[in-house]
């Protein structure tokens, strides 16, 4: 069983609730597939008993020393990455397209190492996660392999949680294809529910099973209301409704799961829902 | 003067930012979160055009093709794959470079054109402003940013990017001559800011930082600042009514406190930034 834990706009508590739900869950694996923004590890102290070098893609070199300056390539090149014969690496997109039309044979692709990936081991479980190269693409081909570098430590059917990217694009689409289950975490803003709309849509579009959960839910319960509305109206389950609670952040700064704080608010709601979630995955 | 706002950690406030300074500078708004493009919403500008953003996909001519699979083994991306004896096309893998066009012996390709998402154009309080919009099961936003900002205006352009560090943001940073970093102080938005930084770093352009939910206090983002000689053009202050505010899809610009915050981070930026 995969779970995703998505939220369409950023910042709305995603890795929040998907650690605390791993906590709850207790024996689970765990998918950082935000690789923009990794921020799971970082409650936890774990090993690092792997580590990888990952190749997303390719990009062209030139050879100067063969190299004419005809000027094939920068005509072919439909991503306007070759100026005066020389490479931008952060337009080029690898698709070899110069490499094909050089008639010096001067430009070849070469392996781009995007990303290094860890399976980090903690007390209890995994951690599949990456550090991505600054300024890479690829990155949905980097969570694909993220979630079956998991899926190698998963033996028994056990859980597998996901933390997901904000939005709705390559990222996002490859951390749900496929997948069991989609929380989507948002919060009562207008950008929390238009963002809600658009990545629903795109659950919709994959027919994953989806659950959403409203945090921070009592900073606007007119909003919340609106939420509501839109949810029943897809009729899609609402799991939780988490109050607003400064332990959240406190847990943030001090890197230990909400879980562990056992007389917060927010921690009771969200086991409460965890408890309604095991329902609906069961 | 290209002003790019990003942050690495998303729903730190870029958009808040983003619109709230376009209106403090009188400066054009362009929202390149295409993904979950929301500074509309604040703004609420009267659209007044649309355009489709197209992308290029091959299209086979059956009469001409050998199926002989030259096309396929230059697809870099595989959306192209040999099926007994037929070329399937995989679209939205697709990245229209038209490889498969050069290496095809028997020219049987040509190229079509789809639709990926839309932008959209107006006017809001004597302000420009700009969006695009990925369509719903669109992987590829890159084609989507890179039309947004293919002819921007003259004078200042506040572009609101997209989180992260990939992809996305490098083609909306192409564009900047300098740029602003909004994080908030906790150690996952320090974490995420780090990344942002080097990204930044790499474009050799002017860049300050914004705190958005200041706590008031010498916190981990200020020290930071201090300690990488990274310009602090401000704070904004954590407040129950601002979050009340921004909840409901209200300017903060229009209210005379937030007002006189926005005035004071847009004329700080000017001196960071180095612009007249």
């Amino acid at each position: 069983m995969e779970l995703v834990v998505l939220s369409g706009k950023g910042g709305t508590g995603k890795t929040t609730i998907a650690t605390a739900l791993s906590e709850l869950a207790s024996d689970v694996i765990r998918i950082d597939c935000d690789v923009d923004a990794p921020n799971l590890y970082l409650f936890y102290k774990g090993k690092d008993i792997e580590k990888r070098e990952f190749i997303g893609g390719k990009k062209a070199i030139i050879d100067e020393t063969i190299c004419t300056k005809c000027g094939k390539c920068e005509s072919v090149c439909k991503f306007h990455a070759i100026e005066n014969s020389i490479i931008n690496p952060f337009t080029c997109e690898g698709c070899g397209a110069c490499t094909l039309i050089c008639p010096q044979n001067a430009i070849k692709l070469k392996d781009e190492k995007i990303a290094d990936t860890f399976i980090t081991e903690l007390d209890k479980g995994i951690i599949s996660r990456a550090e991505m190269g600054i300024g890479s693409d690829g990155s949905g081909k980097l969570i694909t392999y993220l979630r079956k570098n998991g899926r190698r430590f998963n033996r028994d059917e056990k859980l597998t949680i996901i933390d997901g990217s904000p939005g709705i694009g390559c990222a996002v689409i490859s951390s749900i294809t496929g997948a069991d289950a989609v929380l989507v975490v948002t919060e009562p803003t207008k950008s929390g529910l238009e963002d809600l709309m658009r990545v629903v849509a795109l659950c919709e579009h994959f027919g994953v099973f989806t659950m959403v959960c409203i945090n921070k839910y009592d900073i606007n319960e007119d909003m919340s209301k609106e939420i509501e509305k839109f949810i029943n109206e897809k009729e899609l389950v609402l799991v939780g409704k988490i109050p607003y609670d400064d332990t959240v952040m406190k847990s943030i700064n001090e890197l230990k799961p909400i879980t562990f704080y056992k007389d917060s608010i927010a921690e009771k709601a969200i086991e409460n829902m965890w408890n309604n979630m095991q329902m609906c995955l069961h | 003067m290209n002003i790019a706002v990003l942050s690495g950690k998303g729903g730190t406030g870029k958009t808040t930012v983003s619109t709230n300074l376009a209106l403090a500078l009188k400066a054009n708004y362009i929202d390149c979160d295409v993904e979950e493009p929301n500074g509309f919403l604040f703004i609420k500008p009267e659209v007044d055009t649309e355009e489709k953003v197209m992308v290029e996909y091959p299209v086979i001519d059956d009469n001409k093709c050998k199926s002989c699979g030259a096309c396929v083994n230059v697809c870099q991306f595989n959306a192209l794959a040999k099926v007994k004896d037929d070329i399937m096309l995989f679209q939205k893998l697709c990245h229209g470079c038209g490889a498969c066009q050069i290496a095809c012996k028997y020219k049987a390709i040509t190229y079509g054109e789809r639709e990926i998402g839309k932008i959209e154009k107006g006017t809001a309080r004597d302000i420009n402003c700009s969006r695009g919009i990925l369509n719903i099961s669109e992987p590829m936003a890159v084609p989507v940013i890179r039309e947004l900002l293919k002819n921007l205006s003259d004078g200042i352009n506040l572009i609101d990017c997209p989180p992260g560090t990939s992809c996305n943001v490098v083609n909306a940073l192409k564009y900047a001559d300098s740029a602003i970093l909004v994080t908030e102080p906790s150690e996952f938005g320090l974490h995420d800011l780090k990344m942002a930084v080097e990204l930044v770093k790499m474009y050799n352009i002017p860049f300050g930082i914004v705190i958005n939910k200041d706590d008031g206090k010498d916190n981990i983002v200020k020290k930071y600042c201090m300690e990488e000689k990274i310009p602090l053009i401000g704070t904004i202050p954590y407040g129950k009514d601002t979050a009340v505010l921004y909840s409901k899809g209200g300017v903060l610009y229009d209210d005379l406190h937030h007002k006189e915050i926005f005035n004071q981070l847009s004329k700080a930026a000017k001196e960071v930034l180095s612009w007249n």
